[in-house]
C-alpha cells in the first residue's frame, strides 16, 4: 500500500514540475515585457542590476512616450478599421459561398470545399512578390486599403471550410419547414440557417480579426509609410530609430498591443478548435 | 452565391501564383517597367548561391527539429492538462500567449531576452557561474546560437497551438478504451505509447502538418530576430525571398527562391488530404 | 475462480448528496452468475467499476479470493470486464486486441499464439482474427472482447451491459451463446443490466438495486414469486405486479394470477369484480385492463394476464367476475413498501 501512496505522490509531483515549467516557459517573455515596460532606463541598462527586481522605482515614461511621442496609437486605430473592413468583406464573401457548397449536392460540393481550403495552405511568402505589383497596378501602394484587399485571401479559404461545416450540420428540413410556411429560400437562409449559425460566424469575426493583427509580410512589403501602418509592423520598424532599440517603450508597445487580442482568443478558443480539427478528424 | 469568393480567390490567388511562377522564369526588378523572359537563368543562378543553399538546408532543418520539439512537448502538456484542476482556466490563457499575440511582437520580446549584453538569460548564467562576467556567448550573434534561437522561438510559439490540438484528440478518445487496458494490464506508459498516442495518430497529424507549414513558411521570426544573420546562417527560403525580392528589388529572383516552397506545401496538402480521407473511412 | 464480496461498500461522488452506491453488502458463490438489475440511476455500474477497481469507494470493503483489494489496480486484481462499448481497440487487428492483455502481463510471445487461438476458438471468431474492429459487426465485436476477457483465464469476470448495443433480433441469440459460454467455463461473472429478461433467463441469483441500495438477494424464482417490497415486485414482471391499497396494506398480485373466475370456483381463491375498460392482444396471450368493481381497493386500476385460449369476450363497462388465489396474494406496508406476508 505505501509503494502506492509514494508513486502517487510521485506522479503528482511531475504533474506540477511539467505545469510549471511549461508555464513559465511560455508565459515568461510577457512576465518579461511586463517588467521592462515600467523600469527606468537607467535600472534597464545596467549590467550588474539584478534584472528581476525593481532597483529603482518603477515608471510611466515608456507608456507615455509610447502613447504621446510615437504614432503607436495612430497604428492602433489603423488596425482597428482594417480589421473591421476585412471582416465585412470575409463575411460578405465566404457566408454566401459556405451556403452554397453546404448545400450543394454529390461530390462536388465536397471537392470544391477541400480545393478552397489548400489555397490555405498556400502562405503569403509565396504570393507576395506578385501581390505588390498587382497592389502597385491598383494603385494602393502604401495605402491601408491594399492590406484590406488581400488580407481576406487569408480568411476566406479557412472561414469557408468552417461554415460549410456549421452549415451542414443544419438539417435541411429546417428550412423546408419555413419556406412550406411561405418563406424563400434567401427569407429561411435569413432567418432560420443565420440565428443558428451565430456560433460559427462569430468564430470567422474573431479569427478574422486577430489574423490581421497578426500579420506581418503583407503589411512590410506594401505599405512604407510609417503613418499609415499597423501594429505588427510599425512596432518592429519604427520604434526603432537607427540601430538603437527603445526597448523600454518597445516591450511596452508589444505589451499594450497583445494583451487585449489574447484575452479575446482565449474565450473563443473552443471554437478554433473545432474549426481546425471537424475537417480533418470527424 | 459561390461566384463572389471563388472569382476573389481567383484572382488574388490564382493570379498571383501564375505570375510568381512567370516572374521566376523573368528579369523583373522593382522599378522598371521592361520585362523578358530569361528561361532557367534566375534558376541557375540561386542554386550556385551559397546563401540559397544555406537557406534551403536552414529551412528544411528548422522545420524538421521544431516539429519533433514541439510535438513531444504538446504531447506531454496535454496530458498534464487532461484532468481538470484548479486554476486549470488560467494556466490554459497563461499558455496560450506565445500563440494569440502577434508574431512580430512575441519575437521582439524574446530578441530583448536574448540581447547580446543585456539578456536576461545570461545575467542567471553569469549569477550561476557558468559564464564569467561580459564572457557569456552571444545568443543571437554566433551562427549556432542564433539558429538554436530561432528554432526556439518558433517552438514557443508552435507548442500552444499543437498542445491545444492534442488536446482535443486525447479527449476524443472514450474513457472506456484505456479503462480497459488498466485492467488488460497496461501500466501508464504501455497505455500511452501503444493505445493513446495510436488511437491520436490522425490528429497528431493535422497538428504536424499545421505546424510544418507555419515554420516553413514563416520569415517574420527570421526577420526580426536575426535578419537572416549573422552571415546568412538563419537565412530561410521565405527570409531570402523576401531579401532578394523586396530589400534587393530583384523580384525575379525573389520569386524563384519562394517558388521553392511549392513542393513541400504539395506533399503537405496531399498527405493531409490522406489523414481526412483515413478519418471518414474509420 | 473466486468469491466476491463486498462489506458495506458506499460511493458518494458528491458530497452532502445521496451516494451512487449505499452500504452494499453481497456476496457471489464460486462459479455462479450473478446479475445486478436495476433502472438507470441505481448504482448497478458503479458497483461493478469498484469490483473492477476503476473506481475507488469512499467506505466500505472490497474482496476477492478472500482478499481485501481495495488498494490494488484493476490489473493486479486478476479481473476482467467487457464494457457496454466492448472498448476495443480500434487500431489494432482481432488477434492483436486478444493478444494484447498476454502482452502487457509479459506473457512470453511464443505462448501468445496458442493462447488467443485458444480463446478465439472458444467464441468462434477464428476466422476474424486478421481483421479490425470497425469490420465487424455487433456481435462479432461482442465475441472479440469476450475472448479478449477470457484469454487471460481470470478469476472474476465482469460484463457491464453488453447486449444493450445489439440490435433486439440479435440479441436473444448473444444472450444464449452468453449462457453457454458461462456454462463452459464456470467462471464466477457478475452481469450488469437493467433488462429484467435477461437478468430472469440468465442469472442464477439476481442483485435487484434501487438508488444505490439492494432491495433484494436471490434466484430469479425468489424475487418474482417472493419479492421483498414493492419495488422489487413491480420491477420485475411485465406487465408490473397489480398493487391495490387495501385494508391491512397494500395488496399485490401478478396479472398472470388475476384469472376470470371459473365455474367450478377454486378453493382458497379471493374474488374480485372488474369493471372492464380495454384489451390488447398479443398473439399468445391477451392483456386486460380495467377496475376493481367493489371493495376497499374500488376504483383501483388493475391488469389481467390471460391465455388467448380463453376464448371470452369482453364489452367496455361490463363487470365480470375474477378471482386470486390466497397463496398468489401478497401484502406489502404502505410506509415502507416492504412486504408483511
Amino acid at each position: 500500500m505505501r509503494r502506492g501512496a509514494l508513486r502517487r505522490i510521485g506522479a503528482r509531483a511531475l504533474h506540477v514540475f511539467v505545469l510549471v515549467f511549461f508555464v513559465v516557459a511560455l508565459a515568461f517573455p510577457f512576465f518579461w515585457m511586463l517588467i521592462a515596460t515600467f523600469k527606468r532606463n537607467i535600472d534597464l541598462y545596467t549590467v550588474e542590476n539584478n534584472p528581476f527586481l525593481f532597483n529603482m522605482p518603477p515608471t510611466l515614461e515608456h507608456l507615455r512616450f509610447l502613447f504621446a511621442e510615437t504614432r503607436f496609437v495612430r497604428w492602433l486605430g489603423n488596425t482597428a478599421l482594417v480589421g473591421v473592413l476585412v471582416v465585412a468583406i470575409t463575411l460578405l464573401l465566404s457566408v454566401p459561398a459556405a451556403y452554397a457548397l453546404a448545400r450543394l449536392a454529390g461530390r462536388w460540393g465536397e471537392r470544391l470545399g477541400i480545393a478552397i481550403f489548400l489555397t490555405y495552405l498556400i502562405p503569403p511568402t509565396l504570393l507576395f512578390i506578385p501581390l505588390s505589383r498587382v497592389v502597385a497596378l491598383l494603385g494602393l501602394q502604401d495605402s491601408i486599403f491594399s492590406v484590406v484587399v488581400v488580407y481576406p485571401t487569408m480568411t476566406v479559404p479557412f472561414s469557408v471550410w468552417l461554415l460549410m461545416a456549421f452549415f451542414k450540420s443544419i438539417p435541411k428540413e429546417l428550412e423546408d419547414a419555413a419556406m412550406v410556411d411561405g418563406l424563400t429560400r434567401f427569407g429561411a437562409f435569413l432567418k432560420m440557417v443565420v440565428p443558428i449559425s451565430v456560433s460559427g460566424i462569430l468564430t470567422v469575426v474573431i479569427f478574422t480579426f486577430t489574423l490581421v493583427t497578426q500579420e506581418f509580410v503583407y503589411a512590410l512589403t506594401f505599405i512604407s509609410p510609417e503613418s499609415n501602418q499597423m501594429v505588427g509592423v510599425g512596432i518592429p520598424i519604427f520604434l526603432v530609430r537607427g540601430d538603437v532599440y527603445y526597448w523600454g517603450s518597445l516591450m511596452a508597445a508589444c505589451l499594450v498591443a497583445s494583451l487585449p487580442i489574447a484575452v479575446v482568443y482565449n474565450l473563443f478558443l473552443d471554437r478554433f478548435i473545432a474549426g481546425f480539427t471537424v475537417g480533418s478528424v470527424k | 452565391m459561390l461566384l463572389p469568393a471563388v472569382l476573389y480567390i481567383l484572382a488574388l490567388v490564382g493570379l498571383p501564383l501564375v505570375l510568381a511562377v512567370f516572374y521566376a522564369f523573368s528579369d523583373a526588378r522593382i522599378g522598371s517597367t521592361s520585362i523578358h523572359w530569361v528561361g532557367l537563368e534566375n534558376f541557375r543562378s540561386i542554386l550556385e548561391s551559397p546563401s540559397f543553399r544555406k537557406a534551403i538546408r536552414n529551412s528544411v532543418v528548422f522545420t524538421v527539429s521544431a516539429q519533433v520539439i514541439v510535438i513531444v512537448c504538446s504531447t506531454i502538456l496535454s496530458i498534464a492538462l487532461e484532468k481538470p484542476f484548479r486554476g486549470r482556466g488560467i494556466v490554459r490563457f497563461l499558455i496560450l500567449l506565445p500563440w494569440v499575440a502577434p508574431v512580430s511582437l512575441g519575437t521582439i520580446g524574446w530578441k530583448w531576452i536574448l540581447d547580446s549584453i543585456y539578456s536576461v538569460i545570461t545575467w542567471v548564467l553569469v549569477a550561476l557561474h557558468v559564464y564569467k562576467p561580459y564572457s557569456a556567448p552571444m545568443w543571437l550573434g554566433e551562427p549556432h546560437l542564433a539558429m538554436a534561437s530561432v528554432v526556439l522561438v518558433h517552438c514557443w510559439r508552435l507548442i500552444p497551438f499543437s498542445t491545444v490540438i492534442v488536446l482535443a484528440g486525447l479527449s476524443a478518445i472514450p474513457k472506456e478504451v484505456p479503462e480497459a487496458a488498466a485492467i488488460d494490464g497496461a501500466g501508464f506508459w504501455r497505455t500511452l505509447f501503444q493505445i493513446n498516442i495510436p488511437m491520436m495518430a490522425p490528429i497528431l497529424s493535422v497538428a504536424i502538418l499545421f505546424g510544418t507549414v507555419f515554420t516553413f513558411t514563416d520569415m517574420t521570426v527570421v526577420y526580426i530576430l536575426t535578419a537572416g544573420g549573422p552571415f546568412d546562417s538563419t537565412q530561410t527560403l521565405p527570409s531570402l525571398a523576401f531579401a532578394t525580392g523586396i530589400a534587393g528589388s530583384d523580384l525575379a529572383a525573389g520569386a524563384a527562391i519562394s517558388l521553392f516552397l511549392v513542393p513541400v506545401l504539395v506533399g503537405v496538402a496531399y498527405l493531409m488530404l490522406r489523414v481526412a480521407h483515413r478519418a471518414e473511412v474509420t | 475462480m473466486a468469491v466476491v464480496e463486498t462489506r458495506n461498500l458506499t460511493k458518494v461522488f458528491k458530497e452532502g448528496e445521496l451516494g451512487a452506491v449505499n452500504d452494499v453488502n453481497l456476496a457471489t458463490e464460486e462459479g455462479e452468475f450473478l446479475v445486478f438489475l436495476g433502472p438507470s440511476g441505481s448504482g448497478k455500474t458503479t458497483l461493478l467499476r469498484m469490483v473492477a477497481g476503476l473506481e475507488t469507494p469512499t467506505s466500505g470493503e472490497i474482496l476477492i479470493g478472500g482478499r481485501v483489494v481495495n488498494g490494488l489496480t484493476p490489473r493486479e486484481r486478476r479481473i476482467a470486464m467487457v464494457f457496454q462499448s466492448y472498448a476495443l481497440y480500434p487500431h489494432l487487428t482481432v488477434y492483436k486486441n486478444i493478444a494484447f492483455p498476454l502482452k502487457a502481463q509479459k506473457v512470453p510471445r511464443d505462448q501468445h499464439r496458442k493462447k488467443v487461438e485458444w480463446a478465439a476458438g472458444l467464441l468462434g471468431i477464428g476466422r476474424l482474427l486478421e481483421r479490425k474492429p470497425r469490420e465487424l459487426s455487433g456481435g462479432e465485436r461482442q465475441r472479440v472482447a469476450l475472448a479478449r476477457a477470457i484469454v487471460r483465464e481470470p478469476a472474476v469476470f465482469l460484463l457491464d451491459e453488453p447486449l444493450s448495443n445489439l440490435d433486439a433480433k440479435l440479441r436473444a441469440s448473444a444472450r444464449e451463446e452468453l449462457e453457454q459460454f458461462h456454462k463452459s467455463i464456470g467462471t464466477t461473472t457478475i452481469y450488469v443490466t437493467h433488462d429484467q429478461v435477461e437478468a430472469m433467463a440468465m442469472g442464477d441469483r439476481v442483485v435487484v438495486m434501487d438508488k444505490g441500495r439492494v432491495r433484494q438477494i436471490g434466484t430469479p424464482a425468489e424475487v418474482y414469486d417472493e419479492p421483498a417490497d414493492t419495488f422489487v415486485a413491480t420491477f420485475l414482471g411485465s406487465p408490473p405486479m397489480n398493487l391495490v391499497p387495501g385494508a391491512g396494506g397494500i395488496t399485490g398480485f401478478r396479472p398472470e394470477h388475476f384469472q376470470p373466475a371459473r365455474v367450478a370456483a377454486v378453493p382458497d381463491s379471493v374474488a374480485m369484480r372488474l369493471t372492464f375498460s380495454h384489451e390488447e392482444y398479443l398473439g399468445a396471450e391477451r392483456m386486460l385492463y380495467g377496475t376493481l368493481a367493489d371493495g376497499p381497493s374500488a376504483g383501483a386500476k388493475v391488469v389481467s394476464r390471460i391465455a388467448s385460449t380463453h376464448a371470452g369476450l369482453f364489452t367496455k363497462g361490463a363487470t365480470y367476475d375474477f378471482a386470486v388465489e390466497k397463496r398468489h396474494l401478497k401484502v406489502f406496508d404502505p410506509a415502507t413498501g416492504a412486504r408483511k406476508t
